[in-house]
């Protein structure tokens, strides 16, 4: 029996794993109400094996996933595959929360490779300490190349990377000089690639011969450092680029961006970026309570994120529904409620296309600022798509998932038949529990009274019920609420 | 007139530009192509030695007529010979750094500023290039003109029932709160948007009968959106691989006799309904490409030519064939250009769809003067 405080958990349970997940199917639900909400937060936060995704296979069979690059010169398939796949959804929504904040675009560096390997490298140390993770992401041949570090020399330094790691990657605008510009620029001269000019020439050339796309490995030139001395947001010394990462993460500006970011992408959406100077946050309480986890723990993401999910200001309902899904949320979402998909097959890549076609094509973000969010996502077309491929994938009741949902509305009822009031709300409830509007549900309902009552006694009754609930589904998929994680 | 319309035609991967306007008598071209070549007896010749890849009649017909601008030498400093750098530096107008806004996108902002236009763009590229991409710019992109709708994968004794519950849906969210505010307007947009598309498809009647390769699908898609006199302003289509690195002449008079075909079936068609002087096609590519072949095909390069056609155009050739001396050719290897492709963009923001082009091309450039006035 559903009592009402067993709603309120479930309704509580399904938040948890749009924000930390990708929502859950009914099966997903289940398992978590009986592990509890701490025990569940405790599991997505500490994965104890890696999700098993068959590189192998996938490789000998697919060439355009083996070569990392899709039919549109897009390598976001084989991240596609492990985003549907997933047995750790946080620990890949973390990959997407990097990759949004450290957006590198295979569009430059024209090759897939290193920019798969930055993801990879998020999956790695995407929880661990933001420091590390600066360190990290200074040594990825996909972020040198991507921001021209292989050009900044002892001699002539190239500003760009210095500039980013202060004004996207950590503090934010208003919080440094120019001249701290500079000296970070000089602490990472030095940080390169092997053979960074040959690569860049390939780069340039955009050709695969004579020898394909190479590995990138980092590279430290010691020679190309620049080792006088330099001051860095007040701090004197011989400094390199860890010491540059030390000092811009012991600074409470690096906090508080960083909260706002993981408030932004867990909690409820933000303004964009550039207005944060300007703008309060949406609730600066968080942000002090995030800022404190981040000092307590010494910069721990892991201990951010075990922050927010278990406090109030994440439970409350007035943050439910309250962030537009990103369009990889939307179609991870939305295929992982519709099962498993074959290595083999192109789905991956399909849902990567749809994913572009809703604006946000993975791992060739518009520019270095990333994707912004929020509203910005939603335009006339990207909302065609929307509507469009959630339907679709909803309405096909072939899919295991989809079948499951629908058996799962038929078990609503002993006696094999419901009224049609009865089998929106049914079909509402398998659905997330999905919470929508008085003029929704009305919408939903005046649709689904041209069936009347419904039953699946016999088997053509039962595939005439089947039908119908595809056709309530998709609908369900197709208005805003569903738009909302 | 009517209300002057743009279709964009983006050659994609990089159109040859020696083998597409060939300057056929040079021995500088003679020498460097010796295996990509089209030599003198197929090119239909434009006089002044140079002649337009033999695939390309239907253009040539247009030129003949004078319908047809030729822009020799386009390009931007410091050409990059990456096909999504330099696309990208097209579709933003931002050759130094990485621009985030498309300049059709920006240009549909400026001249609907309430945005109440929900079809004042349609792409039929596909993907959406980033050219139309600007904030809450509406664009509604059509994927297949045949297919395209709000739900077209609801079966059609379903569909409008379920969008009009689409509807019964979206109405009363209307007024309970900012975002959802938003997001229902957005819905309604699309919903309304897709319908007026449908409509225009089918009351769509031609007497020409198009090639059934993509290219020509789009063209027809356009001529059908600009025919139904929707309000549509620009139209965007795609075709290609124009990558010819290797099996370089075949693969790209593969491509060329598309375009080349499309371009004309669609000009009569637009000029049977009486819409001639309302339309103007912009055809372009992300770079030409490299002087000397491969072997058996040509790599990227930098300089390239442009086309803008119609009967609002004043045909014929602008700027000067780029020099294929080795000491003038870029970085030692590609054509150099003349004229910046912002030049192109500010006549045709300008004079052509009547919206200010300098905060979209960030600057000032001299207009080329192919448009009638």
């Amino acid at each position: 029996m559903t009592t009402v405080s067993n709603k309120q958990d479930l309704a509580l349970m399904a938040h948890l794993l749009r924000r930390a997940g990708f929502g859950a199917t009914p099966a997903e639900l289940d398992r978590a109400m009986s592990l509890g909400y701490d025990a569940m937060v405790d599991e997505l936060l500490n994965p104890d094996h890696d999700d098993n995704v068959p590189f192998d296979k996938i490789r000998r069979w697919r060439k355009d996933y083996s070569d990392l690059r899709g039919p549109g010169g897009a390598p976001g398939g084989i991240w596609m595959y492990r985003l549907i796949m997933t047995d750790t959804p946080l620990r890949e929504k973390m990959c997407l929360f990097w990759h949004r904040l450290f957006a590198t675009g295979h569009t430059k560096l024209i090759q897939g490779r290193p920019v798969v390997r930055q993801i990879d490298m998020f999956r790695k140390h995407g929880m661990g300490s933001f420091d590390n993770i600066l360190v990290e992401l200074s040594k990825d041949p996909a972020m040198i190349m991507w921001l021209d570090n292989q050009d900044n020399h002892a001699t002539n330094i190239n500003e760009n990377y210095g500039r980013e790691i202060l004004e996207l990657f950590s503090m934010g605008v208003g919080n440094y000089t120019e001249d701290d510009i500079k000296e970070t620029a000089r602490a990472f001269t030095g940080w390169s690639i092997v053979n960074p000019i040959y690569n860049s020439i390939k780069m340039n050339n955009n050709v695969m011969r004579p020898f394909g796309y190479l590995s990138w490995q980092f590279q430290y030139n010691d020679d190309d450092h620049d080792h006088g001395e330099k001051t860095i947001l007040g701090e004197t010394g011989n400094w390199n680029g860890e010491d540059a990462v030390r000092i811009i993460c012991k600074n409470e500006a690096t906090a508080r961006f960083l909260a706002r970011h993981l408030y932004h992408f867990f909690v409820a959406d933000e303004p964009p970026v550039p207005a944060w100077p300007m703008v309060e946050p949406r609730d600066p309480e968080a942000i002090d309570a995030l800022v404190n986890a981040y000092f307590e723990s010494g910069h721990d993401v892991k201990s951010m994120l075990e922050t927010i999910f278990k406090s109030d200001f994440f439970k409350a309902e007035s943050v439910r529904y309250a962030r537009i899904k990103s369009p990889a949320e939307m179609v991870v979402g939305t295929m992982r409620l519709a099962g498993s998909i074959d290595p083999l097959s192109n789905e991956a890549n399909q849902a990567v296309d749809a994913c572009a076609n809703m604006g946000q094509s993975l791992l060739r973000p518009p520019s270095v600022e990333g994707w912004q969010g929020g509203t910005d996502w939603i335009n006339t077309g990207a909302y065609v798509e929307r509507v469009n491929f959630a339907g679709k994938i909803l309405k096909n009741t072939d899919k295991s998932g989809i079948r499951d949902l629908i058996n799962r509305v038929k078990a609503k009822s002993t006696s094999s038949t419901m009224s049609s009031d009865e089998f929106v709300d049914s079909c509402l409830e398998v659905l997330g529990p999905l919470e929508v509007t008085e003029g929704t549900s009305r919408g939903l309902k005046d649709y689904a009274s041209k069936y009347g009552d419904l039953s699946w006694s016999d088997e053509a009754s039962s595939t005439e019920f089947d039908k119908a609930a595809g056709s309530i589904l998709q609908l369900i998929v197709s208005g805003h609420e569903y738009q909302m994680a | 007139m009517g209300e002057k319309k743009l279709v964009a035609v983006q050659l994609s991967g990089g159109n040859d530009y020696l083998n597409c306007i060939i300057p056929y008598d040079n021995p500088l071209y003679v020498d460097n192509r010796q295996h990509v070549r089209i030599t003198e007896d197929r090119v239909l010749d434009m006089g002044g030695g140079l002649g337009m890849n033999p695939v390309m009649s239907g253009i040539k017909e247009l030129y003949d007529e004078g319908k047809v601008a030729i822009i020799h030498g386009v390009g931007y400093p410091d050409s990059s010979r990456s096909h999504f750098r330099s696309m990208d530096i097209w579709h933003t107008a931002e050759p130094t750094k990485l621009g985030a806004e498309g300049w059709l996108g920006s240009a549909i902002n400026q001249m609907y500023p309430a945005k109440d236009n929900v079809v004042a763009a349609v792409n039929f590229a596909g993907l959406l290039p980033r050219a139309l991409a600007a904030p809450k710019a509406p664009i509604a992109s059509v994927s297949d003109l045949d297919t395209y709708g709000l739900m077209n994968h609801v079966d059609n004794s379903e569909r409008d029932e379920a969008l009009l519950a689409f509807k019964n849906i979206y109405m009363p969210a209307i007024g309970s709160g900012l975002v959802m505010d938003y997001l229902s307007q957005t819905g309604l947009d699309a919903l309304k948007g897709s319908g007026i598309i449908q409509k225009a498809r089918e009351d769509y009647k031609s007497d020409v009968e198009y090639s059934d390769d993509n290219f020509s699908k789009q063209m027809r898609a356009a001529s059908a959106i600009i025919q139904a006199d929707i309000g549509s302003r620009i139209l965007y289509t795609q075709h290609g691989t124009f990558d010819s690195h290797t099996n370089g002449i075949a693969l790209q008079e593969g491509v060329l006799a598309n375009v080349s075909t499309g371009i004309r079936d669609f000009y009569s068609d637009i000029k049977a309904s009486n819409k001639g002087d309302d339309v103007i096609m912009f055809v372009f590519s992300e770079f030409g490409r490299r002087v000397k072949d491969n072997g058996t095909g040509t790599d990227h390069g930098a300089g390239g030519v442009a086309f803008v056609i119609g009967d609002s155009v004043i045909g014929g050739q602008y700027g000067e064939y780029p020099s294929l001396e080795p000491h003038k050719l870029s970085i030692g290897e590609d054509l150099s250009f003349d004229i910046d492709f912002r030049s192109l963009y500010t006549e045709i923001l300008e004079d052509w769809l009547e919206t200010g082009a300098q905060d979209i091309v960030k600057g000032q450039y001299e207009k080329i003067g192919f448009l009638r006035n």
